[in-house]
């Protein structure tokens, strides 16, 4: 039996969080996500697999609480259970660590199947934070899911790097893979000003898991180390993130592009203008 | 956006700069997802267009042989104008510089084809692989002997 054996029988998703460029919000929506779906009754083990750059501890606030890693379990100077840091509020969510950076230099995707597959055993989801890129880090860290949700932003640079990260995932037998647009501007899309929502779904070719807003409330919950989907009226982005959630888990969630919602009177007039006219 | 870029666009003299994001992205992805080098790419347009010569004579000047790509699906269109055909196909093995001549030069030094910002127009509307331009029939057959090899 294989390490990857222990994930492929599971009952549990493993689900990799995936993006290629940096900081577009993987980080953000692995801690959103854990939470949602503990909150809506799953068990959640993430796994922060960006060993070199570790921050979802600091995202979900459990950062002080961290006393084994990754690196141990592997090791076998402690059991699992002993490094899983629970959530305070959401008992039904625990973090696995990022060990040591230098755990990069002798890390086997091997390695990353074997915790995977240990997380797999105990819960209902496994979400594995990737690190950015499309190097060893990165494909270690595929090479133990099964299925991917690809973040991106409407940015060149953003769709271009995730469009590298799903040609590498279709490679690697990760399906399915789904999309999620982040830091949308909806009046900015509405005058064209930015990539609209149909233009990243239809490069990228991927079904569309969720669209989240750009929001403010996200830096200050980072700040705090609360994720916005502990809240019970959370924000916008919050929202999405529960939308996204409850879409993973099969509820059928209708998808709004924001952008085409509620425009303002010059995004109108704008668009009325191209319709009749044919200008542009 | 100021009150100028609004009266411009108001006016069509400048494109949204969404839709320039967007006509952008496909063009630089098409040669990302087909993993070819601009070398190898410009070797396998050489190659092709030589194949083709032996059969017809083609317009080496506006041939276009570009990336573009559609749902995930990477295609390569080539837009071959076609002068003329020849009545026996050149041999296999025949002498390609001098069946390209002086025009041959040409394709070579062809800068990388990233930088043919028409190549996706010139190849989208233009769905089939060969175009003739003009009467196509076969013409006197002193012509093609005239570029076959001694």
């Amino acid at each position: 039996m294989t390490p990857m054996d222990a994930v492929t029988t599971a009952s549990a998703r493993t689900i990799l969080i995936c993006s290629g460029k940096g900081g577009v919000g993987k980080t953000t929506l692995t801690a959103n996500l854990g939470v949602a779906l503990a909150r809506l009754g799953k068990t959640v083990a993430v796994l922060d697999a960006d060993f070199g750059l570790r921050n979802l501890d600091l995202l979900l606030g459990l950062e002080n609480r961290i006393i084994y890693t990754a690196q141990e379990v592997l090791a076998a100077t402690c059991r699992l259970d002993q490094a899983l840091v629970k959530h305070k509020q959401q008992p039904n969510l625990a973090l696995l660590p990022a060990g040591n950076p230098r755990m990069l230099e002798w890390l086997t995707p091997e390695d990353m199947q074997t915790i995977a597959g240990l997380l797999a055993e105990r819960s209902d989801y496994v979400l594995i934070d990737a690190p950015a890129g499309i190097e060893q880090g990165f494909k270690n860290a595929a090479g133990a899911a099964r299925e991917a949700i690809v973040i991106t932003t409407p940015e060149v640079s953003a769709v271009r790097d995730a469009d590298r990260v799903i040609g590498l995932l279709a490679t690697m037998d990760v399906k399915p893979v789904q999309l999620v647009l982040n830091r949308v501007r909806p009046k900015m899309m509405a005058i064209q000003e930015m990539l609209g929502v149909d233009d990243v779904t239809d490069i990228l070719a991927l079904p569309l898991l969720g669209l989240v807003q750009e929001d403010e409330r996200v830096i200050v919950s980072t700040n705090r180390g609360e994720p916005l989907t502990l809240e019970d009226n959370p924000s916008p982005a919050g929202q999405a993130y529960l939308n996204i959630a409850r879409r993973l888990c099969g509820e059928e969630i209708p998808l709004i592009d924001p952008s085409k919602q509620r425009q303002g009177l010059r995004a109108r007039l704008i668009n009325r203008l191209r319709k009749t006219t044919g200008l542009f | 956006m100021t009150v100028l870029d609004f009266i411009n666009r108001l006016l069509g003299r400048e494109k949204p700069s969404g839709t320039m994001a967007r006509e952008r992205l496909q063009l630089v992805l098409a040669h990302d997802r087909s993993d070819l080098n601009p070398e190898l790419l410009e070797q396998m347009r050489r190659e092709i267009l030589a194949v083709v010569q032996r059969y017809v004579e083609i317009d080496i000047e506006s041939c276009d042989v570009s990336l573009e790509t559609e749902d995930r699906v990477t295609a390569l269109l080539a837009n071959l104008p076609i002068k003329r055909t020849r009545e026996f196909p050149l041999p296999p093995d025949h002498d390609q510089p001098g069946v390209l001549g002086g025009e041959g030069k040409n394709v070579a030094a062809d800068p990388a084809p990233r930088d043919q910002a028409d190549g996706a127009e010139v190849a989208g509307n233009d769905d089939a692989t060969l175009a003739t331009e003009g009467p196509a029939a076969p013409q006197n057959p002193e012509k093609p002997q005239q570029v076959m090899p001694q």
